[in-house]
Order: C-alpha cells, then structure tokens, then sequence
C-alpha cells in the first residue's frame, strides 16, 4: 500500500465513521419503528466499513483501528462536509443517503480494481453491504421523490458532494468533543 | 399493511411463524423482515405474507367421532396380548 | 362473572392459551392490552436513556454494541405493539396515550444516564431484572405474547453479556473507572429493588388471576437478588443497603424499598420523565409527514 493508496482508503473509511455517526442519531427517534431498525443496521454497517477499512491502514501504519477512528485532532479527518451535518430532518437524511450512496458506488466500483489483492478484497465485500443500502436509499427515493422538501434537500446537498475534504463545518469539531468525551476522560491506552 | 413473517431456522426445517410487521408495500416489507428477523444471521429464509393472504381455518367437526385414520381409533395392545398368548400356547403344544 | 367467563378463567389458569382470534372476556382484554402496552412503551422510553451514549461509545467494538442493543429495543417495543394491535388498540393510539402522559412506563426509564458506568450497569442488571420478568411471559396464557418473548429473551440475553464485559473491562480498568461502576450502582439500586413491583399477594394481582404473568412480584425480586447480588459483591462492588442479606432459609432480606418513590415516578415525576416525554413528542411531531407519505398506500 503506498501513501496515496491508505490516504484514499482513510478518506473513505472517515466517511463512513461519521455518516455512521451521525445516521445512529436516528436510533430510537426515526419515523417509523421498523425504519429505526433498519437505519440502525445501515448506521452499525458503515462503522464496521470504517473500523475495516482502518484496520486496513492501521495495520501499515502500526497503530489501531480505534486510535485512527478517535485519537487524531477534528481537523485531521478526511471526511467530506456531507457527512458532517447533523441532520435531524428525514427528508434530508435520506437525501443524504442517497446521494452518499451513490458516489460511494462509484469509488468502490474503483477501489475493486485495485491491484492490491487485500484492498480489492474488502472493497467488494463493503460492496455487497452497500449494495442493501442503495436499495434502501432507492426505495425512499421512490417513496418521497414528489415531495417538494425531499427535492428541495436534495438540491440543498448535492454540491457539497464536491465541497473537498480539507475544509470542516463546525459540526464535525461539535461531534468530535462529544464522541471522544468518554474516551478523553482517562490516559491514553486505556482500555474500555 | 400488516404482513405475516415465517422464518427458516436452518435448510431443511418447516418455516415457523415469527411475528408480524407493518410496512407501505412489499419493497419495504421485504427490508424489514430481513431486519427483524435476520440481522444477527439466524434465519436461513423468511416467508413475508401479506396477512389478507392468508386463509385462516380453525374447525373441524367430527361429529360421529370417526376415528379410524387417527391414532385413538386403534387400541392394539389388547389384541397384541391376546394373540402373543395364543401363539404362546401353540408352541407349548408343538414341543410337547 | 358469566358461565363462559368463569369457564374461561378455569381454563387459563389451569395451563390453557388463547388465540388473538379466540373468544375472551372483555376484562381479559383490557387487562392484556394494559399491561402489554405498558412493556411496549417501556422498550421504546428504555431506548432513550442509553441513547444518549450513543454518540459517546468509546471505542469501535462498544459503538456497534450499543447500537445494536438499542436497535433491538426499539424492535421489541415494535413486536409489542404489533400485538397490543391485534387485540384492538392501534399502535398511533398508544403512542399518543404514551406522549400525554396517560399510558405509563417503567420506573427504570425515568431516570437519568450520567456516565458511562451507567451505560455498563443499565446493560447489565437492568437488562437482568427485566430478563427475569421476561422470562416469566414465556408461560403467559395469551399465547401471541408468549411466543414473541422468545425473540425478545434471546436477545436481551446478548444485552447483559454486552453489559457484563463494560462492567468487568471497567473494573479491570483505572481507578476513576472503577469508580463510575461503584457510582452507578448505587445510582441505580433503589429503581432496582422498586423495578419488580410492590410486594402484593400473587392471587391479589388481577394480571396473576388471568395468568398473565407468572409469577409474583416478590418471587421475581427475590430471583434478582439471589441471581446477581453475588455477582456484584464477587467484583468487589457494594450494595448502598446495609441490611441487605440472604437468610439460612434462602431469602433475601433488604431495606423496604421506596415505594412511594415509584408511584411517583411512574406517573411521570421521575426526574427525567418529562424530558424524555418531550424528546418523544418533539421526534413525532416532527416526523408525521413522512408516516402520512409513507402510510399512504398502505391505506
């Protein structure tokens, strides 16, 4: 794995940390019970994306999985913006989903490619995952594609799919203090 | 619409009846029993129905008690008995 | 009581189960929509409290735990609605009855989570006195409710080994995380003692009489105590009761519980009741769009 190849992969794996993230806000207030079931699995998916795809990296870099998902400074994430926004509307979320789904297929379509057999291996495994997840976000699609406030978020959200990954919202900072809160509160390399 | 969900526990068993949920149309239907019933592996399959598919039959008369294609209508113990004894008996002669 | 009820009542309580389809008195069924709502509600308020630490969880492993174990509270509070439903009281209705106040939850959900101690102990022996409650629904004599326990049980079980292994890590952790298990512990032991229920004679209680539950409140207490006070005294915890003690004939003695603490925190005066009946009526309120899109069809 050279630099570009793990910097690539940690760019994906921080999307999917804090898409995930933010997807199990949702866990115990989505709309409908069976959808909060079923947002949760999407959410639990997309961190054992990332704790992979960290694992992965981890692995060349001589550290953990967790340390990369917690320990670095908010502004050393590679995320995009999309996935930073705290996004307690459906309507928007699901834009979200499905917007992020589809530029994820995209790029795991390539990541398969890879001539390293170990990062070609994962991507399709991740692949057949998301694969649910797209059917998902293509369902709701179907279902709320005539409402104005759907169009309207997606509208909203579509540029920041190309907003770049060197600038952060505040929001990421906000998530960062409270998903590392506990983990802050003892030495490093304590276990929990 | 409400939808009645059978699970498969392992290939080669009866599916059981595991629950129900509500879901808009059989898209959703088909996710949420996957959730519900299969997140942590332990179904092999489901059957998602739609409950109005289902045909509900809860009597059976049987007024004049027939019971000859079922397992009270034979008593052969009795009768086991009886003829042990008389094969019994039999031998007992021929070694006379 | 009519010929057919007092028949039916025979029936239950020697053993017998009923069908959603099947003929009941109407006592029985308001008796099991009452209760059977009530551990509806209780699954969906109890996802809140740990809900919270969600967004906290402080490695990888424990994010997807916790996740996992509040995902599955929320499909057990649907599986209970699905059958409180069947027997006649729409899920919206119950849902508005829990929002306003009217419907009632249990006192454990009342209360706040204020570390992350808390989060291991809920896990833990939360999850170990409603598993013993649980369990006793398995013989219940409405027979839909009965077999859904069995999903519910086998997958509370996962909870408490996920609560064991936060409680034990912590324990062999530092001294400041040892501390927050001892804390929460004692946070939570009076709503623990209170969970089961005040001591009423099992053929007093109507929902014994029809056989809806099994087993009366003190049996269930005492199989708590009896269960997990050694395992907590085995860590090195402590139990804030100093009369706490089991007798040479088996039983558990302990401090009278606060039983006017519950009644009050039951009727929503718990001291985080009507935030968490806020949060509640905020995320409805603020979702019933996309149920009346999504619902549409169905209709």
């Amino acid at each position: 794995m050279n630099e570009s190849e793990a910097r690539s992969l940690l760019e994906i794996a921080d999307d999917e940390l804090i898409l995930g993230w933010r997807d199990s806000e949702w866990t115990g207030i989505a709309p409908l019970l069976e959808e909060d079931v079923a947002f949760s699995s999407i959410a639990q998916n997309e961190i054992g994306h990332a704790r992979a795809l960290y694992e992965l990296v981890a692995g060349e870099q001589g550290t953990t999985a967790d340390e990369l998902a917690f320990d670095r400074a908010p502004e050393e994430y590679r995320c995009t913006r999309l996935v930073e926004l705290r996004l307690l509307d459906w309507e928007k979320t699901i834009a979200r989903h499905y917007l992020y789904e589809q530029a994820d297929a995209a790029r795991l379509e390539q990541l398969k490619q890879s001539d390293d057999a170990e990062i070609a291996g994962l991507a399709a495994k991740i692949d057949r995952e998301e694969a649910y997840h797209r059917m998902h976000a293509q369902m709701w699609f179907d279902r709320l594609k005539d409402e104005p406030r759907f169009t309207a978020a997606l509208d909203e959200l579509r540029p920041l799919l190309d907003a770049g990954r060197d600038e952060h919202s505040p929001e990421l900072a906000e998530l960062w203090v409270e998903m590392t809160m506990v983990r802050r509160s003892q030495p490093a390399g304590t276990a929990w | 619409m409400i939808y009645e969900i059978f699970r498969q526990e392992r290939k080669g068993q009866p599916f059981h009846h595991a629950g129900s949920l509500e879901a808009a149309n059989h898209d959703f239907a088909e996710q949420y029993a996957k959730e519900f019933y299969g997140r942590r592996g332990e179904s092999e399959a489901l059957w998602v129905v739609p409950r109005e598919a289902i045909i509900e039959v809860d009597e059976f008369v049987d007024e004049l008690k027939r019971n000859y294609h079922r397992v009270d209508g034979y008593s052969l113990k009795e009768k086991l008995r009886r003829a042990r004894e008389r094969v019994g008996s039999a031998l007992v002669a021929r070694d006379r | 009581m009519t010929e057919r009820e007092q028949s039916f009542l025979e029936y239950v309580q020697s053993g017998g189960q009923v069908e959603a389809t099947d003929w009941m008195p109407d006592d029985y069924r308001a008796k099991l929509i009452k209760f059977i709502e009530m551990h509806g509600n209780s699954e969906l308020m109890g996802v809140l409290p740990e809900r919270e630490w969600i967004l906290r969880a402080p490695t990888l492993q424990r994010k997807l735990a916790l996740t996992a174990k509040v995902q599955d509270e929320v499909g057990h509070s649907q599986l209970i609605y699905r059958v409180v439903e069947d027997l006649g009281k729409p899920r919206e209705q119950c849902l508005d009855d829990l929002i306003s106040g009217k419907a009632k939850f249990h006192n454990v959900f009342h209360y706040p989570t204020k570390t992350w101690g808390d989060v291991g102990v809920i896990a833990w022996l939360v999850d170990a006195a409603a598993i013993i409650s649980q369990k006793a629904l398995l013989k219940c004599s409405y027979a839909p409710y009965a077999r859904i326990m069995k999903k519910i049980c086998w997958e509370e079980s996962f909870h408490i080994l996920h609560g064991r292994d936060v409680v034990l890590t912590l324990m062999n952790g530092t001294d400041a995380q040892r501390e927050l298990v001892q804390e929460a512990v004692d946070r939570w032991w009076g709503p623990l003692m209170q969970f089961h229920g005040n001591p009423i004679a099992k053929d007093e209680d109507p929902m014994y009489v029809w056989r809806i539950k099994s087993q009366g409140n003190e049996e269930a207490r005492q199989q708590f105590l009896d269960g997990y006070v050694p395992q907590i005294w085995e860590l090195g915890l402590t139990v804030p009761d100093a009369d706490l003690r089991k007798n040479d004939d088996g039983v558990w003695e302990y401090t009278e519980p606060d039983w006017d603490e519950l009644r009050s925190v039951v009727t929503g005066h718990g001291p985080k009741s009507q935030d968490r009946l806020d949060l509640r009526r905020k995320a409805r309120e603020s979702s019933a769009w996309v149920r009346q899109v999504v619902l549409a069809e169905a209709a």
